[in-house]
């Protein structure tokens, strides 16, 4: 599929500037132009889809949909499958919070959402499309969502309605299903043009996380040698996982960065599933996240929110471990 | 009538752009407005919001969860 971005790579490297194939330097800059374009590629296809997709499910109608229907469980499963397809940016999850348990949807579903749509975004997936391939990334997607399911449902059964800002729990005592805000509806052809705008901003925004990440790992991939990393972390490490994931949530701002390096990680011998692990510590949370929810939570819940996720990632990626 | 412009949002990139973008359209279409920026989330909830930022105008919720660019501005305010 990417065939011909290979051949522009060698064509560019090879002929253009007369690197030859075989130095490091060579291999290493081939690999560099090869890798960034595919991602590109990749990030603004993905985004563009995303974008259509969306447009026909804002999260207006989710949250009318979820307080709506009373599914015997499988509510959790569309929560988190929605917090797939909408977009996420971390300064929206306080008002999504709230707009959501004011819509009367169980804090148990609005964990799940708010699980899964910043695990899932198109970025990662994307990036992990580019890096690891699609058997990967769709592993990683269905396992964002089932651990979006099973971390939503074990928070909604913690009780934890006690543990919200008083002002939210007024909110909750005074939730209303219906309430529909005036807007102004567009038709795609007209959304189209903004679709792919917005697609472009966010390619723009993640650009130069993304060239510095690829730049690192190319580095890397040139002048380590295949299976550096097996010496130090392997498989028999019980605690390289729980390691893994408690690195990651500081790391946020750099995750489309962090999947190229990790990419050239795995390439020398750090076992898949521990790498995984590692990806979701930093793209499902983030320190400037709990800031953010401690307008609406207490301590207690932030770390309670964060404990039971990072419990689950880290089961993911022993999972992971023990099957790929 | 003086129109009512109110960008909800709590203070992250994308929101301010969109504040500057309202300050920049007022600014090449010579309209008159007042301009609120609401940060505070118990007074953004109020509105109904999910997604930020929010550009609202006389009340009508016309762009949200994205930056709203100047020229949409501009046309939104002439119509």
């Amino acid at each position: 599929m990417f065939n011909w971005l290979q051949y522009f790579a060698d064509w560019l490297i090879y002929a253009v500037f007369g690197i030859s194939a075989t130095t490091h330097l060579g291999e290493a800059l081939n690999f560099f132009v090869f890798d960034t374009l595919k991602i590109f590629v990749l990030l603004f296809v993905i985004t563009t889809v995303m974008g259509v997709v969306n447009s026909y499910f804002p999260v207006d109608k989710v949250r009318n949909f979820l307080s709506r229907n009373k599914m015997y469980g499988l509510e959790y499963l569309f929560a988190s499958t929605f917090g797939v397809i909408t977009p996420f940016c971390s300064c929206s999850s306080v008002p999504l919070f709230i707009g959501f348990v004011k819509g009367g949807i169980p804090l148990g579903i609005t964990f799940t959402y708010l699980i899964t749509a910043p695990l899932v975004n198109e970025v990662a997936i994307a990036i992990f499309a580019g890096a690891f391939g699609f058997k990967v990334t769709a592993i990683y997607v269905s396992t964002g969502i089932v651990l979006g399911v099973i971390g939503g449902f074990t928070l909604g059964k913690l009780k934890l309605d006690k543990q919200l800002s008083p002002w939210v729990q007024n909110i909750i005592d005074n939730a209303q299903t219906e309430e529909e805000l005036e807007e102004e509806h567009l038709s795609l052809s007209n959304r189209f043009p903004l679709i792919l705008k917005e697609a472009f901003n966010i390619v723009k925004g993640v650009s130069i996380y993304i060239i510095v990440g690829i730049a690192i790992g190319g580095a890397m991939h040139g002048f380590l040698p295949t299976g550096f990393f097996e010496h130090y972390i392997n498989k028999g490490q019980w605690y390289a996982v729980p390691l893994a994931v408690i690195m990651g949530i500081p790391m946020y701002s750099n995750a489309a960065g962090v999947i190229p390096v990790v990419q050239v990680l795995v390439a020398k011998g750090v076992p898949l599933g521990t790498a995984i692990a590692f990806m979701m510590g930093v793209i499902g949370l983030s320190l400037p996240e709990a800031m953010l929810l401690k307008k609406v939570m207490t301590w207690k819940l932030i770390a309670i929110y964060f404990g039971t996720i990072a419990f689950f990632m880290i089961l993911s990626g022993y999972l992971f471990n023990a099957i790929l | 009538m003086k129109i009512d412009i109110k960008v909800l949002g709590p203070g992250c990139t994308k929101c301010k752009t969109t504040y500057t973008n309202v300050l920049e359209a007022l600014k090449q279409t010579g309209i008159e407005a007042d301009v609120i920026k609401i940060e505070d989330l118990e007074e953004m909830m109020k509105y109904n919001v999910l997604t930020t930022p929010v550009l609202m105008i006389n009340g009508v919720a016309k762009i949200k969860g994205r930056i709203a660019e100047v020229k949409e501005i501009t046309d939104l305010l002439l119509k």
